[in-house]
């Protein structure tokens, strides 16, 4: 059993986790900065910002980045997953240039190019930390229904 | 108001009070849902055998992913309530680079996982990197 080579199509669900929840984040901000200002005195105005068309866009894909983040958990450690995926705040900064017209300085290039290799760093590693069904319930402290049946060919 | 963005940025201390709660949140749910996940196996390999609809069951009966999704669900309108008063480009970095380390922390000591030299390079490279990025 080695996790240490992903597939191709898992190499795709870590994209979509990457890609799905900036961009996602990016229609959500498009839909926020264009309401009035919020406060916490009228929490309901929260809920009738759902229903805009860019709050709602940005909901349908983060619905996407949530069953993409959960496939992806089910083989790949948190700890793996989330700076993998890290390069989407690299996109999240260059759509706020380039579609929200935010300016980026010199030190959030550098910023851009350190989380780069921090992906780099991470994605060189095991995707998953090695050891048996049982003690990995054991770890997280619960009781396991479903992961019993563990094919034994891997 | 008509100009929402520079007219209404708040002070640091609510900037920062704002990113907290949605850090707190979010890296309890994440917890919690990458230890339901874990829990249930691989979905890829649940699919093959049961079919999405297995899969979507298999997930939907497991309880702790509920806790997940609550705090997940939290830190969401968490983070809808400071965008209202901050740039995307400082809320979404700076919450993503906080939660990876509280993440590789509470991973460590809650998920039992091997955070190891690699992976703590990688949340520091990503948590400065993110730093510069706010800033």
């Amino acid at each position: 059993m080695h996790h240490h080579s992903l597939s191709p199509r898992q190499y795709f669900i870590l994209g979509l986790v990457g890609f799905s929840a900036p961009l996602g984040d990016t229609c959500l901000s498009r839909g926020m900065t264009a309401m009035a200002s919020m406060t916490l005195a009228h929490p309901l105005s929260l809920l009738a910002a759902v229903f805009t068309p860019w709050i709602a866009f940005g909901i349908a894909l983060l619905i996407c980045f949530f069953a993409s983040y959960l496939t992806a958990l089910s083989w790949a450690d948190l700890t793996f997953v989330l700076p993998a995926t890290a390069l989407g705040n690299v996109l999240v900064a260059l759509l706020a240039r380039f579609w929200l017209h935010e300016p980026i300085s010199l030190e959030r290039w550098a910023g851009i190019v350190l989380i780069t290799l921090g992906v780099g760093f991470v994605a060189q590693g095991p995707s998953r930390t090695e050891r048996n069904t049982s003690a990995e319930a054991e770890a997280a402290g619960i009781k396991l229904p479903n992961a019993v049946a563990e094919e034994p060919s891997r | 108001m008509t100009v929402p963005l520079p007219a209404t940025q708040p002070g640091p201390w609510a900037a920062a009070a704002m990113i907290a709660a949605i850090v707190l949140a979010s890296t309890t749910g994440e917890v919690f849902t990458a230890a339901a996940m874990k829990s249930i196996g691989d979905l890829d390999k649940i699919r093959a055998r049961s079919g999405l609809m297995g899969a979507i069951r298999a997930v939907l009966t497991c309880p702790m992913f509920f806790s997940g999704v609550f705090f997940l669900a939290l830190a969401f309108f968490s983070l809808l309530f400071a965008l209202n008063h901050l740039n995307l480009s400082l809320v979404a970095p700076a919450s993503a680079s906080l939660t990876l380390v509280t993440n590789a922390i509470a991973g460590k000591i809650f998920l039992k996982e091997n955070v190891d030299r690699r992976r703590w390079a990688a949340a520091v490279l990503v948590c400065v990197g993110v730093y510069l990025l706010a800033h």
